[in-house]
């Protein structure tokens, strides 16, 4: 069963790479990106017409998309995602040291957004109708219409500016070769840029924890427990958590997507040297092998989010484990 | 033990707009166990049998209203008592496998209804009770959809008494099982009866209940109409004093399988005379107009004018 799983996996991922790599170079291609004024700048007066025809010439530009296409996917397939020129090093590079950065910032947000929303879920969804629910459910409605720059804006403006608790930018203190880091002091910089995150996505988890949880407590078993003995916040920890954290951990590791998206502006709030702030980079300076290398990248990350959460079920759900055919 | 008397339940809801309805499910309910014996509640479904089991035990919806007098030991049971005792000194036995949580393994389950029932954790001797229900040990390593119908009929008869309940409230505990694993089940609650509990007993099967009852309260439309002794229903019923309780005796195949035309009232529309008038041969004009007060007989007591 597996095995089977993982054949349809890979045909889906697949089939996914494809589609996407087709839209996003076409895409590229008839934007008004002019990729060798791109490459050259400032400099474009000082090359004559005849010099920028030649580039055009050795770089395929005049060449029809679908060969063009062709040979990049080639290359692609290959491991060879092209040279980025605002970084001046291959596209592969670039993104695995940045990912590396922004790791450490999206897995911050997601285990404080996931811990975090869970229990405010829990409370809210027990004490559902009172004003503890309707503040947290209130708080989770406002955060959810937040808009993630905004927000990180504010808490710069209060943690930084106003109380100078947190640094201003950046993942590491500038001025400080990236070996001698702490690793306090990484954390120190993660805080503002981590919280920014976090709070943006406690929302989801959150709504959706406490729907779950309102469902769960209506049912027959809860009243049963309740017949037993139980209080609703005894029956909640023996009987209601059981049932509710595998769609919770579900949700939130389909939630990679937004966490992707939402780095992207956080980064660039807090000039976090991550991914995030890479693909900013790559799309206002027209960096399109470095643009192109980061959506396929992405399309990974988002996929192995959702891929995690379909499988938890069959994995851990005895319902599902004891009952498949061995 | 357990004595209901005059007990009502009324459910309040809002119609369209803001207008409030009440509406009486279960009406002027009289009812009593002793310890040692066992009751059986019996009518036909939708007579208010599973809310008499939830109103004694205090589990009823948030918007149900309940009135009368419940009085079990000898003192009143109010809803603060009724936290108290609720799994201590009264266990419920569900009819349905859904009451078991899912997604816990039995063995946790059993040992937490004791937990909850006064007995320390590591004390909970969990093989030992689902032995007396002739339950394989490694049952309690299973999960509820493992189960069979008749096993978890059996776990659920676990959880019930694997703490020291003195009455055990049995809702439709044999429905839908084979007549083999049915009537080991009601074996085991009068073995529970005979060591000092006091069963109540909640069936629509009232031919299976007679099996192992000591009493038998008749149930229709939301009232007791009848409280009989067990060996009242025999023959023709002729020691039968309510005419409905005769016609569910004599609607058994084996006692002439004789329907009584019509249908129950619905419960919002009840008869505003005696609930059975509508049905019964022997109706009266007073029978259209009063309800009948209870009057008691040589066996308990009964709800009609002409007894």
């Amino acid at each position: 069963m597996i095995r089977q799983l993982l054949v349809k996996k890979v045909t889906h991922l697949a089939s996914i790479v494809l589609s996407i790599s087709v839209i996003s170079f076409m895409l590229v291609s008839v934007s008004p990106i002019d990729p060798v004024r791109a490459y050259i700048g400032a400099d474009m007066l000082a090359i004559s017409r005849a010099q920028k025809e030649k580039i055009e010439e050795r770089w395929g530009i005049n060449e029809p998309m679908h060969v063009r296409y062709v040979k990049w996917f080639t290359e692609l397939l290959h491991g060879n995602l092209g040279h980025s020129f605002i970084f001046n090093q291959k596209v592969t590079k670039v993104i695995s040291t940045r990912f590396a950065t922004s790791l450490w910032l999206m897995a911050a947000a997601w285990v404080i957004s996931g811990m975090l929303g869970f229990v405010m879920g829990i409370v809210s969804g027990v004490m559902h109708g009172t004003f503890v629910d309707k503040l947290i459910r209130f708080y989770a409605y406002m955060l959810a219409s937040t808009p993630t720059f905004w927000m990180g804006m504010l808490l710069l403006i209060c943690f930084s500016m106003w109380l100078g608790w947190t640094p201003i930018c950046c993942a590491t203190p500038p001025g400080i070769l990236l070996e001698n880091v702490t690793f306090g002091q990484r954390i120190y910089h993660l805080i503002l840029p981590a919280a920014t995150l976090s709070i943006i996505g406690i929302a989801n988890i959150t709504l959706h924890t406490r729907q779950k949880l309102i469902d769960v407590l209506q049912s027959d078993f809860i009243l049963f427990a309740i017949s037993q003995g139980e209080t609703i916040w005894g029956a909640t920890r023996h009987h209601g958590i059981r049932n509710i954290i595998l769609p919770a951990i579900t949700i939130q590791f389909a939630s990679f997507s937004e966490l992707f998206g939402g780095s992207l502006l956080a980064e660039t709030v807090f000039a976090y040297p991550g991914l995030g702030q890479a693909t900013v980079l790559a799309g206002l300076k027209s960096d399109v092998p470095l643009l192109l290398g980061i959506v396929l990248f992405s399309v990974f990350f988002v996929f192995t989010g959702n891929t995690i959460a379909d499988l938890i079920y069959t994995l851990v759900d005895p319902r599902i484990k004891a009952g498949a055919p061995k | 033990m357990l004595s209901v008397h005059q007990l009502s339940v009324r459910f309040t809801s809002y119609e369209t707009g803001l207008k409030k309805k009440e509406t009486l499910v279960t009406s002027d309910l009289e009812l009593a166990v002793e310890k040692g014996q066992v009751v059986a509640v019996a009518g036909s479904s939708g007579s208010g049998k599973s809310l008499l089991a939830h109103a004694i035990l205090g589990i009823l919806p948030g918007n149900a209203r309940v009135s009368g007098e419940i009085m079990f030991k000898g003192t009143p049971v109010t809803p603060k008592r009724q936290i108290k005792i609720r799994g201590k000194e009264m266990a419920l036995i569900p009819q349905s496998i859904g009451c078991l949580d899912p997604l816990m393994r039995i063995g946790k389950q059993i040992t937490r209804a004791g937990i909850l029932s006064g007995i320390e954790k590591n004390k909970v001797r969990v093989t030992n009770i689902l032995r007396r229900y002739g339950l394989p040990d490694h049952t309690a390593n299973m999960f509820p959809f493992q189960l069979s119908g008749g096993m978890a009929r059996r776990v659920l008869l676990a959880t019930a008494t694997v703490g020291k309940a003195d009455l055990i409230i049995a809702d439709e505990p044999i429905h839908g099982l084979h007549e083999e694993v049915a009537s080991d089940i009601l074996s085991h609650l009068r073995e529970l009866a005979d060591q000092g509990k006091a069963i109540l007993l909640i069936t629509h099967d009232l031919s299976r209940s007679l099996l192992i009852a000591d009493k038998v309260v008749v149930f229709y439309a939301g009232t007791t109409v009848e409280e009989a002794s067990a060996t009242a229903f025999s023959g023709e019923g002729k020691n039968l004093h309510h005419p409905y309780s005769r016609a569910l005796w004599q609607a058994l195949p084996q006692n002439g399988f004789f329907p009584v035309s019509g249908t129950q009232p619905v419960l919002d529309h009840l008869p505003e005379g005696c609930v059975f008038a509508p049905r019964c041969d022997k109706t009266k004009f007073i029978c259209k107009i009063k309800r009948p007060p209870v009057m008691p007989t040589d066996g308990g007591f009964v709800r009609c004018f002409h007894a």
